[in-house]
């Protein structure tokens, strides 16, 4: 469904006023997307994930420096594209709660999602109804403004939305951050559903724990650059079919495994 | 329920403030070098003698401490009478109603074009900055906002008025007519100029804040997430941008009564426009005390009542303001 080669991607930065130098954030980065398949995008803070997904949707501001391939659905994924397919095809589950409008109450803001995925005026208004039952979001919180939601209700009118416009690609950002695990596994379990309807999800989240129950591949990134791509079910036991020695040294420092911590020099090798 | 209880504690705030300016005014009165006898004399004063003085003094109260004189002028106040202005030889309240019936034309439809246009013009400029409308308003704002208004006053007095011919120099219906003679028509086109004026000066203060309150929101997570779901610049400049950036614009419009008030003193005296601003100046300069005292209550009164909306129509835009009712 979607495939990305070799993308790199330059930001500018000022050293002074008038001198301009570009940073490096992503490098030569490659993955491939399947329909009905969960993709997690893992790495620390820093590591460029979000900025992946603002690449990917084409909302990142200029000046900047892209190179690489994007293919969607066998088709080139170019500006114009993006720019189409936004809300239609592609959509974004944002990692911050404060993407949501603190004057608007929720319903109103997943009907102006549906209409902005092309729903009809009047269509939109029950689409949104409904998205918002499906994720169990009753009478009361339909008609509730964004600070009356718990942080677990917040995420599901979020997911509502991405929901509501029947994207076939739903990136989400870190949807399962500050989450009590009840709630988190209510939101994971939401987007394992998206992809069992046929859809690909790209998630992206700094746990790996949290991603491996519901995701088929995993890539893991550090400062922009892929380390490796591996099956899920590659993580398990010692971690041994695991490529890359990162990744290795990932899985043995989860707390459920050896909670296995390299010494400085050992890390520097690996990294 | 609540909300009477609500209302009640505004009103009784709003009759604080009154009494403090009453409490204020009346001592700058009182500290003042205006000798009241003398101004109720005017020009008689040389034929009176210091016996006859002292015996106005004593009729009047003033040898009185002026605890008990302020003591009896707010017992009147209470019954509503302001007392009677010298100046225009009529009861206080009768002036200033009729004067602020013509203020309120000049006000209020300079009030209404300053807030709409300069919201509208807000949100355009912040909808894309850098674009070249945002520098075409931004420019107009930025140039208005450093402009001050009573020489804006006689630059458009001297086009239009003398130049062009096309307005009125002055007052508020042709000189020598009686003011229930005076049509609509006349009386508006009397008004153009003075509110043009007002409204020329006060849109820059909203476009401002409003334009900074839409930039914020074109860069904020609500509009990155709009534009993830599709949608377009104008989408969310109508969606988003009027219910964020009419926050400040409401506030700024309702506070800012109070600043329209002072320059419509100013206007009201380049184009000798009869309001409640000619007649304060002509108060001040006369030394008429009732009615300096009375108007300086009502500008409070309107003012404040200015703040009371601003402060509602917030709670009622943002949810956050309400108060939870568990």
């Amino acid at each position: 469904m979607l495939s990305i080669e070799h993308l790199t991607l330059q930001l500018p930065y000022y050293t002074s006023w008038w001198r301009r130098r570009w940073a490096e954030v992503l490098s030569d980065v490659s993955l491939e997307l399947h329909p009905g398949e969960v993709h997690a995008v893992v790495g620390a803070s820093g590591a460029g994930k979000s900025l992946l997904a603002h690449a990917l949707l084409g909302l990142l501001p200029e000046p900047k420096h892209q190179t690489g391939r994007l293919t969607f659905q066998n088709r080139a994924l170019t500006a114009a594209r993006q720019r189409q397919l936004r809300g239609r095809e592609l959509a974004l589950i944002p990692q911050s709660l404060d993407a949501l409008d603190p004057l608007v109450r929720s319903q109103r803001q997943v009907s102006w999602a549906a209409s902005r995925a092309g729903h009809a005026r009047s269509d939109a208004w029950q689409a949104a109804g409904q998205a918002l039952t499906h994720y169990q979001l009753d009478e009361r919180g339909r008609q509730a403004f964004p600070h009356e939601l718990s942080g677990g209700m917040a995420r599901r009118v979020l997911t509502a939305m991405a929901h509501v416009s029947h994207a076939q690609l739903i990136i989400a950002d870190e949807p399962s951050v500050g989450l009590d695990p009840q709630q988190r596994n209510r939101v994971l379990d939401a987007l394992a559903a998206l992809a069992l309807e046929g859809k690909s999800v790209l998630l992206i989240t700094h746990d790996l724990r949290h991603a491996l129950p519901i995701a088929q591949q995993v890539t893991l990134m550090n400062q922009g650059r892929c380390i490796e791509t591996a099956c899920a079910s590659a993580f398990r036991g010692d971690g041994d079919t695991l490529a890359t020695g990162y990744a290795r040294a990932l899985w043995q420092a989860l707390p459920d495994n050896h909670f296995g911590v390299l010494t400085t020099t050992q890390a520097q090798n690996v990294a | 329920m609540q909300l009477i209880a609500i209302t009640a504690a505004r009103l009784l705030r709003l009759a604080l403030v009154l009494v403090c300016v009453a409490v204020v005014s009346f001592s700058l009165i009182m500290l003042s070098p205006i000798d009241p006898i003398d101004a109720y004399l005017g020009p008689q004063m040389a034929q009176v003698s210091p016996e006859q003085r002292h015996l106005i003094a004593e009729r009047w109260g003033f040898d009185e401490p002026p605890v008990v004189q302020f003591g009896h002028w707010l017992g009147q106040l209470l019954q509503g009478d302001l007392g009677v202005s010298h100046v225009y030889n009529q009861p206080v309240s009768e002036v200033i109603g009729q004067r602020f019936q013509r203020s309120i034309m000049l006000l209020g439809s300079a009030w209404l074009l300053t807030t709409l246009i300069g919201f509208a013009l807000g949100v355009i400029a912040g909808a894309k900055e850098g674009s070249l409308l945002d520098r075409i308003i931004s420019t107009y704002a930025y140039l208005t906002a450093s402009t001050p208004a009573f020489w804006l006053a006689m630059l458009l007095l001297l086009l239009f008025s003398v130049y062009l011919g096309w307005t009125p120099v002055c007052c508020a219906g042709p000189t020598g007519t009686l003011s229930q003679d005076v049509s609509l028509a006349t009386r508006l086109h009397h008004l153009v100029l003075p509110v043009a004026t007002l409204a020329l000066i006060g849109i820059a203060n909203i476009t401002l804040h409003s334009r900074a309150r839409m930039l914020a929101l074109m860069n904020s997570n609500i509009a990155t997430h709009a534009f993830a779901q599709g949608a377009s610049r104008w989408d969310i400049a109508w969606r988003h941008g009027i219910r964020h950036a009419s926050l400040p614009a409401l506030t700024l419009s309702l506070a800012s009564l109070g600043e329209l008030f002072g320059g419509s003193i100013l206007i009201e005296q380049v184009f000798a426009y009869p309001g409640l601003g000619q007649a304060t100046v002509a108060a001040g300069l006369r030394s008429d005390v009732p009615l300096l005292l009375g108007i300086a209550l009502f500008t409070a009164l309107f003012v404040s009542v200015g703040n009371l909306l601003a402060d509602t129509l917030h709670a009622m835009i943002d949810p956050r303001l309400q108060k939870v009712t568990p």
